[in-house]
């Protein structure tokens, strides 16, 4: 952990990026716009769902990976976000895109709420009490008195959005699939890039310390209390929309939809992804989404001995979450490079100090 | 032979190979002349894997019927998935089956939010939803979705059949209901008041509600006993009847009691309550036992218990949900079996709305039958009273 704040401490001086790095940025974009062409409507259901599992799990992160607040009740603001959407969609008759802000707004309040008792919990018991949440929301949702939002256990069918224009694309026509994809990529995007406007800079920093030493970092001036609610509530906004993405997708939120193995799950994400890493989350998201399908298809008597194998596996080679493996490579591979002969074309730029 | 004869013969030969030559093969996706994809969700992990047993029943019921040749024909290629009991994670699965595997139908999916969560997407698709293993009413709704069908009694049936015992028995009944506040409930209620018909507003002198979230039902089975009530028809979940069957002996009331099937399990429901306590209830059930020694002898127990050894050696042969997914198979096998060569989707639905049929491990009476609006195949069932051991079956069938 130590390290981390080390690394994250001395923030590397601007680098200008050259001509290859602008490339590689199109080139992924072109891939990303390109992709739910190339493949049948079920996969694109699928990336849909990785992309909305990222922004949940990136949400987690913060809280635990980088301000080491341990929450086992994030699956009840993804309850929260995906009932908001639903409910304002097929009761208010809102526009899907207008549910998002409203899931974020009234997760940030829950969350910051909830922030409250962290202050005086820390640790284990934070998780404990955060686990109360999880499972009390799915019940809570089926309660009577707003069974007629919520539709009981019977839940809610969504409409799915249909795309505002025609495309046809590799002999692929742009159907609801393909343009929630766009959707969930634009809104993934831009949630990642709050991620990292916040996390990179000064707040960043603030988090880490508090995680790593909180009395050093009250020492510094940090105003502890708030910084730890506002995280709450942060983090949860972020788990909210993805929730509303999640229910606009699927098109459908009930209470068993939401289990409270669920924030097992996007914990389990974050911790494969890799701590306080923000790509990692994309990681996290591609496991949760696959690695049950996987564990299905090896095993139909022990699907979770499966998955349970899978997980000890990766911690066990991966301790670092994939993240962390893939840093370390990056690291022996920049030091192979700096004992080879520099080559001169390499700018000077490139390297760090 | 002379010329009448022969132009007689002839004309016989002509229409014996005109017959299949007229009927035309036809395919819809995941069927062709050599193997049909049947797609089946069922929960192999989370809370509801005790269900998997069905699924793979289910499986092993297909190894069987492919060995022996396949239907008409056609080897049948299951695709069985796992959607953890996340309705979800079932969409998921069910966009797989219909997007990427092609399957010709979804088989049993099982839960009502599971079911609920797809009945959308299917009917849009117009892929069928067929046997769908939930005793929600509403699956049979031929109107509105002419793609889903249900399959076990529908709990307003089961809840009719308990209003025509009554009526059959004690027409001056003074009824007491306590049920559960969901949908469940309150499908199970409406269908006995349906069922009580116009009498029902007289009969029923206390109807009375709980919470899932309610530690006991102590206060409502107080209230139901004041009520003056001489019978009790008991909608709950498995904890609750438990609950409710041990509070009316603590209260020292008696009345003739009716317990839904969903805890009608002896394990853990009547011995948690004190088998004692519970001597003399009744229930209903549509399927063969196999722990009952009645049913362990003859050729259908033989088949199935071959089966069982052959086919299915890893399942538990006292388990129930063993019978459900051999007979929701053989359900199966005989809609594929009349569609003949005509293996579309639009077949398959016309197929499963004209069953008529009787299956081996059914209770004797009990029959699968439908029709173009009637998508309920299985709504016969029989009384069983409990005698402080086993459920006793009491012989009449019932319902429609």
């Amino acid at each position: 952990m130590n390290d981390l704040a080390a690394r994250s401490a001395l923030t590397p001086p601007r680098r200008r990026h050259g001509l290859g790095w602008w490339l590689a940025i199109a080139a992924v974009a072109v891939a990303l716009v390109l992709l739910p062409f190339l493949v049948k409507n079920y996969r694109v259901f699928q990336f849909n769902l990785v992309l909305v599992y990222a922004i949940a799990v990136l949400g987690l992160n913060m809280l635990t990976g980088y301000n080491g607040q341990i929450s086992l009740g994030h699956g009840a603001f993804y309850a929260i976000g995906g009932y908001a959407a639903a409910v304002l969609m097929e009761r208010a008759g809102l526009p899907y895109g207008a549910t998002l802000p409203v899931a974020a707004l009234l997760c940030f309040v829950l969350g910051f709420l909830m922030g409250f008792p962290a202050l005086r919990l820390g640790g284990h018991y934070l998780a404990l009490a955060t686990l109360a949440l999880a499972l009390a929301v799915p019940q809570l949702l089926k309660h009577k008195a707003i069974e007629g939002w919520t539709g009981g256990v019977q839940g809610i069918v969504l409409t799915k959005p249909e795309p505002p224009f025609t495309l046809r694309l590799f002999g692929q026509s742009l159907n609801a699939d393909r343009w929630l994809y766009f959707v969930t990529l634009a809104v993934g995007a831009l949630m990642f890039l709050l991620a990292w406007n916040l996390l990179r800079g000064r707040v960043g920093r603030a988090l880490i310390a508090i995680r790593d030493h909180p009395i050093a970092a009250a020492a510094m001036g940090i105003n502890l209390p708030l910084y730890k609610s506002l995280t709450f509530g942060v983090s949860a906004a972020f788990t909210g929309v993805a929730g509303a993405l999640g229910a606009v997708v699927v098109a459908f939120v009930s209470p068993d939809s939401y289990g409270s193995f669920l924030s097992i799950t996007i914990l389990v994400g974050v911790v494969i992804g890799g701590l306080a890493s923000i790509p990692g989350a994309i990681f996290g998201a591609i496991f949760i989404q696959y690695v049950p399908n996987l564990a299905d298809e090896i095993s139909k008597s022990a699907p979770w001995a499966i998955y349970g194998i899978f997980l000890i596996v990766f911690m066990y080679l991966m301790p670092g979450g994939v993240m962390g493996i893939l840093r370390k490579a990056w690291a022996r591979w920049r030091v192979g490079a700096a004992a080879a002969p520099p080559s001169p074309a390499a700018p000077q730029g490139e390297h760090r100090p | 032979m002379n010329r009448k004869q022969f132009t007689f013969a002839a004309a016989a030969v002509a229409l014996a190979f005109a017959a299949p030559a007229g009927a035309q093969k036809k395919y819809d996706p995941g069927a062709d002349d050599k193997e049909i994809k049947i797609g089946a969700i069922h929960p192999y992990s989370g809370p509801a894997s005790a269900y998997g047993t069905i699924g793979k029943a289910i499986g092993a019921y297909f190894a069987k019927v492919n060995d022996e040749g396949g239907v008409n024909g056609r080897k049948i290629k299951y695709i069985p998935l796992d959607d953890g009991y996340n309705p979800a994670k079932t969409v998921e699965m069910a966009r797989k089956l219909v997007e990427e595997d092609e399957a010709l139908l979804v088989f049993n999916p099982l839960g009502t939010a599971s079911n609920t969560a797809i009945q959308k997407y299917l009917n849009q698709k117009k892929v069928p939803q067929l046997f769908v293993a939930t005793g929600a009413t509403k699956w049979g709704d031929p109107k509105n979705f002419p793609w889903t069908m249900g399959w076990q009694p529908a709990y307003q049936s089961e809840a009719k059949i308990f209003a025509a015992h009554i009526l059959e028995t004690k027409p001056n009944a003074k009824i007491a209901v306590l049920f559960q506040n969901d949908d469940y409930g309150k499908d199970y209620l409406k269908g006995f008041e349906d069922g009580l018909g116009d009498k029902a507003k007289g009969m029923i002198v206390a109807k009375i509600s709980y919470e899932v979230t309610d530690p006991t039902v102590d206060s409502q089975m107080l209230s139901l006993k004041a009520s003056g009530a001489d019978t009790f028809f008991n909608i709950t979940t498995p904890k609750f009847a438990a609950l409710a069957i041990k509070k009316a002996a603590e209260i020292g009331w008696k009345p003739t009691h009716y317990l839904n099937s969903v805890s009608a399990s002896v394990g853990s429901v009547l011995t948690p309550a004190g088998v004692d306590n519970a001597v003399g209830i009744y229930t209903a059930s549509y399927l063969k036992d196999p722990t009952d020694p009645q049913f362990q002898k003859g050729k259908e127990w033989d088949d199935w218990l071959g089966w069982m050894k052959k086919y299915n050696a890893a399942g538990d042969i006292k388990d129930v949900n063993n019978v459900y997914g051999y007979t929701a198979a053989q359900g199966l096998v005989q809609v594929l079996k009349q569609c003949g060569d005509n293996l579309t989707r639009e077949n398959v639905m016309k197929q499963a709305a004209s069953l008529d049929l009787t299956l081996p491990m059914l209770l004797p009476g009990v029959v699968v039958k439908t029709s173009a609006d009637d998508f309920y195949p299985l709504e016969r069932e029989m009384l069983a009273r409990f005698d402080g051991k086993t459920w006793v079956l009491q012989g009449k069938v019932y319902g429609r």
